[in-house]
């Protein structure tokens, strides 16, 4: 029988026993792991290293214009401003890997919070009731929408765009003459953002993560070569689990130093770590990743297509509400300005330059934790130096459009390797 | 002949103003190669996206079994045991070679995560029962060349243990080499007792493989030929619909360059 053509591409290596010969890496020796990783870069697989370097230059460029940037105080107040954004980008982040797009998330998390302030406050109803039902009112708005562009095919910017104004309408309608509630102080809402863990709590999660990172992926290599498939090497596991630790450890060391780590910084990674895990782990995840690769494939293949791209845009809009409940926690009321600003802007900007592909398919929950620290790091760098936002806002947009094209270059570049 | 596992009676669909299929018959028994022929707009991949479920028919009557069925979705097909290779692939170029195969299909564990250990496991055994070597494949399929493409995309048909399967022109992007291997699949498919349908414009593959030639024009049955006792000339006639046209004139100076050596 006729042989298939070698396809090769890179460096030659020495080739181990029983594995394809055309396998060009085997990333068993630091320099494999090495050529891997220059081989990505190239091949425009550049994963989170643009934004991590980016968020290292912000950081040293403002400790140096600012002696507090980096004390933990102010780390602290960042932590727990990016929250409530960085929850609506986590679910703009599932929208944007169907490739569609979500205007609303901004007036539905104003309109949650509406909801919110005038059952808990204007109604007397118990808080977790009012904070269940402006969850409740984001799934519900979020199923309109997705149904009208999935059953009806009305295009999502569209749909979300008339979300963008309608539901901004109902806010102001809920909020009436007054236009801004209170929330009452001391009750669940204002814990929200006022809770921190001692600091024995927060040793407690970062320990917990790291030694469970490192079993599962132990367990899952086991398993890999138990299988007789090629697995990570110790080594290699070991690598990235100092890589995770890192970050963690020093994160929880610096809060610990202030007030502790805080309760809704934790509900924010809490949702980034559960929906990286959905979206990866899980089929629900696997089919919203191919409806956004390839919808027709995906219907092919007997997934309902229309079903991923409703319970998508109702997990989004239902994020969005849980970001308006902490913004209205954070500062005591619900007002016609809640969610009302650049929040929408922000959000989507977070996701792309996260590293989430506008053009669908490609990105990942952490996104939202890296693009959100990075644009929560300009905010909170310029305020210190006493910066307009007319300042913020042009910085912003320049680290949007680089990252929109790297997106878009390395979207090329993959092109450009995929022959058909 | 053994009974149809297969068999289409009276199939009608219309698109618009465009009547692609009108009244078409066809079966295929277990073991056998149906060789679907036809001019470029005959209706061919119409008539496979009727049997798939993909745009079910208007009207018609199809038997599986000697039962009669109804196939409204994709989901039917597969569930009646008919695996599909469409023409425009449906792969999600964003996914690795592991996750298209089971796309729709996919291996979870007791806690209901994904068993990528599972489904990697049995990639592998597939692709190395259909002899097929893919230097990784953790890699997405957008990297790969089109002949790895579509062996990818007859893999995934297979895992399903189908009893037909249909393939819209699979050689169709492929060198020679390829296409050997792709052919040597078809038999092997054969040899195991499934019924193919086998869409093609190569007349040397039709005839390298293909029991029976099922011969399509402007929508309607025009011919259907046992392939040993048919010549070349007769297939083609029934395609163009006259015995005196160009390719026939020309067939005695063009016997298309190809895989017979097998
Ligand atoms: N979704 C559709 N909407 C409208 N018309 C269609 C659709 N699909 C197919 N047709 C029409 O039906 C006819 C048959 O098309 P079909 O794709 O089945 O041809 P084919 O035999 O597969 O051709 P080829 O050899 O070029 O692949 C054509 O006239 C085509 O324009
Ligand atoms: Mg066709």
């Amino acid at each position: 029988m006729a042989q298939q053509t070698p396809v090769s591409r890179g460096t030659e290596a020495v080739p181990p026993i029983e594995r394809d010969p055309r396998l060009i890496v085997t990333a068993t020796s630091p320099r494999g792991l090495i050529t891997t990783a220059l081989h990505r870069v190239r091949s425009g697989e550049l994963g989170p290293i643009p934004v991590i370097l980016g968020l290292i230059f912000i950081c040293v460029v403002f400790q140096f214009a600012h002696e507090r940037f980096l004390s933990p105080q102010n780390l602290s107040n960042l932590a727990v401003q990016i929250a409530a954004v960085g929850l609506m980008t986590t679910g703009v982040i599932m929208v944007l890997l169907l490739g569609e797009i979500d205007l609303s998330i901004g007036s539905v998390a104003g309109a949650s919070a509406a909801v919110l302030a005038v059952l808990s406050v204007k109604q007397g109803y118990p808080e977790p009731l009012a904070i269940a039902a402006a969850i409740g009112t984001g799934l519900v708005i979020g199923i309109i929408q997705g149904t009208v562009f999935a059953k009806i095919g009305v295009p999502a910017f569209v749909v979300t765009l008339a979300g963008l104004l309608g539901w901004q309408g109902l806010q102001i309608y809920l909020l009436g003459d007054t236009g801004t509630i209170n929330v009452k102080d001391g009750g669940p809402i204002a814990a929200l953002t006022q809770t921190y863990f001692i600091p024995a709590v927060g040793w407690g999660i970062a320990v917990a993560v790291v030694l469970a990172y490192i079993g599962f992926t132990l367990y899952g290599e086991q398993r890999r070569s138990a299988a007789g498939l090629p697995a990570k090497p110790t080594m290699e596991i070991g690598l990235r689990a100092l890589l995770l630790a890192i970050p963690i450890f020093g994160a929880v060391a610096l809060l610990n130093q202030f007030k502790g780590v805080p309760l809704s910084f934790l509900v924010f990674v809490g949702f980034v770590v559960a929906f990286d895990l959905m979206l990866r782990k899980t089929r629900y995840g696997r089919m919203v990743f191919a409806v956004g690769g390839n919808a027709e494939a995906a219907r092919r293949a007997g997934i309902n297509v229309d079903l991923i791209r409703i319970s998508v845009f109702a997990l989004a809009s239902a994020l969005s509400a849980i970001g308006g409940i902490l913004m209205v926690s954070r500062s005591f009321s619900a007002s016609l300005s809640t969610a009302g600003g650049d929040e929408l802007m922000m959000a989507i900007a977070a996701a792309v330059i996260g590293g989430t592909s506008l053009f669908g398919g490609r990105g990942n929950a952490y996104s939202a934790l890296l693009g959100g620290l990075v644009l929560g790091a300009i905010t909170s760098g310029l305020y210190l130096l006493q910066m307009d936002s007319s300042i913020r806002y042009m910085i912003t947009a320049l680290v949007l459009l680089i990252a929109v094209v790297l997106d878009a270059m390395s979207r090329r570049s993959r092109k450009l390797h995929a022959r058909s | 002949m053994s009974t149809p596992v297969l068999e289409l009676s009276g199939i009608s669909k219309r698109f618009g103003a465009v009547q692609a299929l009108s009244e078409v018959d066809l079966r295929v028994s277990p073991g056998e190669v149906v060789a679907l022929l036809g001019d470029n707009g005959a209706g061919k991949s119409t008539l496979v996206k009727v049997i798939a479920g993909v745009n079910p028919a208007d009207s018609g009557e199809i038997l599986w079994e000697d039962r009669p069925v109804t196939i409204a979705k994709p989901g039917d097909a597969q569930r009646l045991g008919i695996a599909t290779i469409y023409q425009d692939l449906a792969l999600c170029d964003n996914l690795d070679i592991v996750a298209n195969l089971f796309l729709g299909s996919e291996h979870t564990t007791a806690s209901g995560a994904l068993d990528e250990v599972e489904m990697e496991r049995r990639a592998r055994e597939l692709l190395d029962s259909l002899s097929v070597r893919i230097p990784s494949l953790r890699v997405p399929v957008a990297s790969l060349s089109g002949g790895q493409r579509q062996i990818i995309a007859i893999a995934r048909s297979l895992l399903g243990d189908p009893k037909v399967v249909m393939l819209d022109e699979p050689t169709a992007a492929l060198g020679v080499a390829q296409t050997a291997q792709v052919l040597d699949l078809i038999e092997r498919l054969r040899d195991s007792g499934l019924g193919v349908i086998l869409i093609s414009h190569n007349m040397a593959d039709v005839r390298a493989v293909a029991d029976r030639a099922m011969v399509l024009r402007l929508g309607r049955n025009a011919g259907d030929f046992q392939v040993e006792d048919t010549s070349y000339e007769e297939i083609v006639a029934a395609i163009t619909g006259a015995a005196d046209n160009p390719v026939a004139r020309r067939s005695g100076r063009v016997p298309v360059a190809g895989t017979e050596d097998a």
